[in-house]
């Protein structure tokens, strides 16, 4: 049963026809470019994989926002909500977390190991600090009675910014997998070549979290 | 093998063809003023597609009838990557026809959607509920009675929540049934207390989702006195397939006195008209 | 002259044990096998609940012993009821659409194919791979759960317990009721709204977000492995067209699932969390007002049009999910099997991205009558027939590349001939379906069923029909049984056209969708013996997949044993041996000096050149400029 799905036969080089004295590969003396030079690096596939991914997640928001927008206006039971203090917090932290991660992104560039860790390790303390203002958030609202079912613009809160938050929590363990991966007993060899790409997908990933804040941001309080 | 499966493709062309211009079903009579226009680019349509279809399957029948690989170790098949011109070609006609077809098949839709009801047409209002019609009557004062949800309640049979307090209810009606005048515009005012149904009578080549949360308005007119089914056809529960009506077109006249009735006579009436008229036959 | 090839970087070594190998294994040849078994179980179970379907119109009150022994209060007696037969239709289509059509010829096919096709040793993320799938299997083991939470009175009480009332099941149904649509608000009352909206639907929305998620995954393995690995000489335009497919339907995944996604989420809430999303106010449900008893908390101000917008937004895209990668097989079938090129390799791939494109525009056609602006409708309804256009210029090509070839008809030739047929069958009702004026009378009535299932439900599956019967000999090194194969073939393709033509007319007719019975109705009276020809065509038409079945899995231990190309075909795969080696090319990546449909060439020494054929025959350039030869 083996053999039946992935065989071990060596496979023999198909291919090699043509007659003798032929032009290159491209045929008789084409103006055509040259033929594809193959495989990108993976350094890349990292980068292409992270904004193939956002797209996905730029949609499901688009899709709740534009419920957003629909429900504000589909009845008369819409209220605006006031803004919970913490919110401008929460947007300082995330901001500046935004930095520190750029600011860690460039140390590794430059081959400042040190520096690259313990940017990480600052980025991810204020990661958790806006989390934690998030609970703040919720809780302030719970306090005055408003919860995610007492209006459509309550409901929306809560959800989007608990959206939010889980993608966030999301990229937070991807900053731990990076700061772990960055101390130097911990790390495995080989990875060099990685590590720059991955910090960069990291970091394309965070910075659309903290794009993707303001947003909403400006969405759940300017949007009536 | 190309041969057979030539045949076959041609012999199913065949039947299906026979099986929509035998004529033994189709659509039911249409009564509405706009069905004769909806018929006719109903047939149109048809005609466009059953030709494409036959086409195209004469043409796949033929090609596997005629490319078959007859064995001949040295024949090989014609080498060409494709025209450019035969695609822009067919791609032009494709589109012009396609199109042609669908700006044609806007003019039933607006006539009937993108204006309200004319003046002096007949106004019902319509709530759907799980799994029962309700038609709502304005009375000889021609005015509807208000309506609250809150002052629903099947077990007294306030079905769509008629506010008694309204001196205009005191004229109206509600039946579980639909009488309209014939050759008069009427306007059905759709509304539904619970779940999506949807308003459809197959004579009147006619449907409407009834909504809960809105007043949808639609209006169409109806040329022919009698009996018709009224099914619904939006998915809104077990007893989907249970919720059945009639709607009776009826005389200017008839429609006349049954409104000045009140609501038991009203609804007596109803019962012996909807006695009194037969279905189509079928 | 030697051939030009270069070294492979090895990426992981293969691997060994039972477990890493077949079960967690990271392998995209594994992984797409895995997603074609479970769709294999998937459509197996999709058409039981149709032949029950079948059966329940055709004779209606025949008691069927079996239901009385599964589903007692569904169906008491073995009789079924209304709503028993409801939650069929619902779990059939779900299951079909999701876990048949959207499995099969993406993750399954493509997965298998689309590295090798592009000469990569794997998917760009084979642990994200992985996960995909297993994720997608957790979203099936709940639809099934739905089953049996809604089946089975015990355990639907246990739920309702132990996760709270609106999770309560036990109401007798195979599962819940609001068809593969779930409209709100009937899906977002719960149990007040009738049998199976409790757990049932619940676990409805569960296992779709679930299945979202997995192929949010997939499709950002695609896309990325597409535009990353693919070899040298690969360039886009060399592309196999099954590539191109695979890469469009992720685009497409990618786009409109995490709408469904959002939809559904925003569903689940109004169901578990008191919100109003889409359930508006005012209502009253089974002598209930709303807000006036606990079990009918307030709800205000909801808007039911808008979970259609969200649902059709993903539904339309969706359908060209399930399309697109069998245009493309059929496409790279007909041609290998011509010994043609693909007529208008170009137009081709335009055309594939037309259809995607403008499949994110036309979802408004599936809510002409909805109640939301009739002029959308107008736009949506011009927009919906002009996306005609590039599938019937795909038709041509399809006829182009027959006219003049020198066709062999293997099994897996004739369902690609099937699939145009089907295809050309069930599209062309679209130009009717798709006028807001026809839809007046047509909407929700056979001739959408009849409609989609041809080219969904019938050409997709021929596609992956074709698809299996061509690649099985690469994946196992043995072939499927030809003779058997044939009969298969026949069987089906007589079949499917029996079952599915009638339905068109019984929608012309008035028949209305997703009714349990038809005896209420004088105007329908006269289509029985249709209905009766249709269920006698389905059983026929599924009792003959058993014979496929069986080819499948006994032909992977005793089929023929198949060579590296046993087709003469030109594409990367069948460079490779059969089955191929864990990382595909022993460790030396192919380079591609043409096109992937170099066949009949002239002066070539056989009637196909392979994409790795250093060759002089091949005209200039990429070997296609779409000009006459």
């Amino acid at each position: 049963m083996a053999t039946m799905v992935t065989s071990t036969r060596p496979v023999i080089q198909k291919g090699a026809g043509g007659s003798p004295g032929m032009p290159g590969p491209n045929g008789n003396g084409s103006k055509r470019r040259d033929p594809f030079r193959g495989p990108d690096s993976k350094g890349n596939r990292y980068r292409i994989g992270m904004w193939v991914g956002l797209a996905s997640i730029a949609m499901m928001f688009t899709s709740l926002s534009s419920a957003y927008i629909v429900r504000s206006g589909s009845a008369a039971d819409w209220l605006p909500l006031r803004i919970p203090r913490v919110m401008f917090a929460s947007t300082a932290l995330i901001l500046l977390s935004s930095v520190t991660l750029e600011v860690a992104r460039r140390k590794l560039k430059r081959s400042f190991a040190e520096a690259y860790s313990r940017y990480l390790l600052l980025t991810g303390v204020l990661g958790l600090a806006f989390l934690g203002s998030q609970l703040v958030a919720w809780r302030q609202l719970a306090g005055q009675g408003i919860y995610l079912s007492t209006h459509p613009h309550s409901s929306f809160f809560y959800l989007l910014t608990g959206a939010h938050a889980l993608h966030l929590a999301g990229g937070l363990l991807a900053i731990g997998f990076l700061y772990l991966r960055s101390r130097p007993k911990l790390d495995k060899p080989g990875l060099a070549t990685t590590r720059q790409a991955t910090a960069d997908a990291v970091s394309i990933y965070w910075h659309f979290m903290d794009g993707l804040w303001i947003y909403l941001f400006l969405l759940l309080f300017l949007w009536r | 093998m190309g041969r057979v499966l030539a045949v076959i493709i041609w012999i199913i062309t065949l039947l299906s063809v026979l099986l929509f211009v035998s004529g033994k079903w189709w659509f039911p009579e249409g009564i509405s003023s706009h069905a004769p226009a909806l018929d006719r680019q109903f047939l149109i349509t048809i005609l466009v597609v059953g030709i494409s279809f036959t086409v195209a399957q004469i043409g796949l029948g033929w090609m596997v009838w005629k490319y078959r690989d007859t064995g001949a170790a040295t024949d090989r098949a014609i080498y060409t990557h494709g025209s450019n011109r035969l695609e822009v070609l067919w791609t032009v006609i494709t589109a012009v026809v396609f199109i042609t077809l669908g700006v044609m098949g806007q003019s039933v839709w607006a006539s009937l959607r993108l204006n309200e009801a004319p003046p002096g047409s007949y106004s019902v209002e319509v709530v759907a509920q799980q799994f029962q019609w309700n038609f709502h009557y304005a009375g000889a004062d021609n005015k509807f009675g208000k309506t609250d949800p809150k002052l629903i309640d099947d077990g007294s049979l306030n079905f769509v929540g008629l506010d008694a307090t309204d001196p205009n209810s005191a004229d109206d009606s509600v039946t579980t049934a639909l009488a309209i005048p014939v050759g008069r515009p009427v306007e059905l005012r759709l509304r539904s207390k619970d779940v999506i149904h949807n308003f459809w009578v197959p004579q009147l080549r006619f449907k409407q989702d009834l909504v809960p949360g809105m007043e949808i308005k639609v209006h169409f007119t109806a040329n022919k006195v009698g009996k018709y089914e009224l099914a619904c056809a939006e998915l809104c529960g077990q007893l989907h397939f249970k919720m059945r009506s009639f709607m009776l077109v009826l005389p200017e006249q008839d429609i006349q006195v049954l409104q000045a009735m009140p609501q038991e006579q009203f609804q007596a009436r109803m019962l012996e008209l909807l006695n009194q008229y037969q279905l189509p036959t079928y | 002259m030697s051939v030009e090839h270069h070294e492979g970087v090895h990426r992981h070594p293969a691997p060994t044990g039972f477990i890493r190998k077949y079960i967690f294994s990271v392998d995209h040849k594994v992984i797409g096998i895995q997603y074609i078994i479970l769709a294999l179980a998937a459509v197996l179970v999709g058409m039981i609940m149709s032949l029950l379907m079948r059966l329940n119109l055709s004779w209606p009150g025949t008691s069927w012993p079996i239901l009385e022994t599964l589903f007692p209060t569904g169906a008491p007696g073995g009789v079924m009821t209304p709503e028993f037969y409801l939650s069929l239709v619902t779990m059939h289509g779900t299951i079909m659409v999701f876990f048949v059509l959207t499995t099969a010829p993406q993750g399954g096919f493509g997965n298998y194919f689309l590295p090798i096709q592009i000469g990569a040793e794997d998917m760009a993320f084979p642990t994200l791979n992985m996960l995909s799938f297993w994720v997608t299997l957790v979203g099936f083991i709940v639809i099934l759960l739905a089953i049996v939470v809604e089946g089975n009175q015990g355990i639907g009480e246990w739920f309702g317990t132990n996760l709270g009332p609106s999770f309560a099941g036990g109401s007798g149904t195979a599962g819940p009721i609001g068809g593969w649509t779930g409209y709100a608000p009937l899906s977002a009352l719960g149990k007040i709204a009738g049998p199976g909206q409790g757990a049932g639907m619940n676990l409805w929305v569960i296992s779709i977000a679930i299945f979202c998620i997995g192929s949010l995954l997939g499709a950002l393995n695609f896309i990325t492995t597409l535009l990353n690995m693919r070899t040298k000489g690969m360039s886009l335009m060399r592309m196999p067209l099954t590539c191109w497919a695979w890469f469009t339907t992720a685009v497409l995944a990618l786009l409109s699932f995490p709408v469904l996604l959002g939809g559904g989420i925003l569903l689940l809430l109004d169901r578990i969390a008191n919100t109003s999303f889409f359930i508006p106010s005012g209502l009253y449900v089974s002598g209930l007002l709303s807000g006036s008893n606990p079990n009918f908390p307030l709800h205000t101000g909801g808007s039911p049009i808008l979970w259609q917008h969200l649902f059709w937004f993903f539904g339309h895209p969706e359908v060209y999910i399930a399309i697109l990668p069998g245009m493309g097989a059929t496409s790279h079938i007909l041609a290998t099997f011509a010994r043609k090129p693909v007529f208008g390799y170009r137009a081709m791939v335009f055309a594939i991205f037309a259809i995607g494109l403008l499949g994110f525009f036309v979802w408004g056609h599936h809510m002409f009558i909805s109640g939301m602006s009739p002029y959308s409708a107008i736009a949506f309804s011009v927009l919906t027939l002009s996306i005609g256009v590039p599938s019937a210029v795909k038709t041509f090509n399809w006829l182009g590349t027959l006219w003049g070839a020198r066709i062999r008809f293997t099994t897996a030739m004739l369902f690609a001939i099937g699939f145009v047929s089907l295809f050309v069958a069930g599209g062309i009702t679209g130009l009717i379906l798709g006028q807001s004026s026809l839809d007046l009378p047509m909407h929700d009535t056979y001739i959408v069923p009849a409609h989609f299932h041809l080219v969904m439900g019938v050409a997709s599956i021929f596609g992956m029909f074709a698809a299996l019967y061509f690649w099985f000999p690469k994946m196992f090194g043995r072939f499927m049984s030809e003779s058997i194969g044939r009969i298969h073939f026949w069987i089906t393709f007589i079949g499917v056209y029996t079952i599915f033509v009638p339905m068109h007319i019984m929608g012309i007719v008035g028949m209305p969708r997703r009714y349990s019975s038809f005896t209420e109705y004088r105007f329908l009276d006269s289509l029985h013996p249709l209905v009766v020809l249709v269920t006698v065509a389905a059983i026929v038409t599924i009792a003959v997949q058993i014979l496929f079945y069986f080819n499948v899995f006994w032909s992977m231990f005793k089929g023929k044993k198949a060579g590296d190309n046993p087709w003469e075909a030109t594409t990367l795969e069948w460079n490779t041996t059969s089955p191929p080696p864990h990382d595909n090319f022993a460790g030396v990546l192919p380079t591609v000096y043409h096109g992937p449909y170099e066949f009949a060439v002239p002066g070539a020494p056989k009637d196909y050149v392979m994409q790795t054929d250093v060759s002089s025959e091949v005209p200039s350039g990429n070997g296609h400029n779409g000009n006459k030869h």
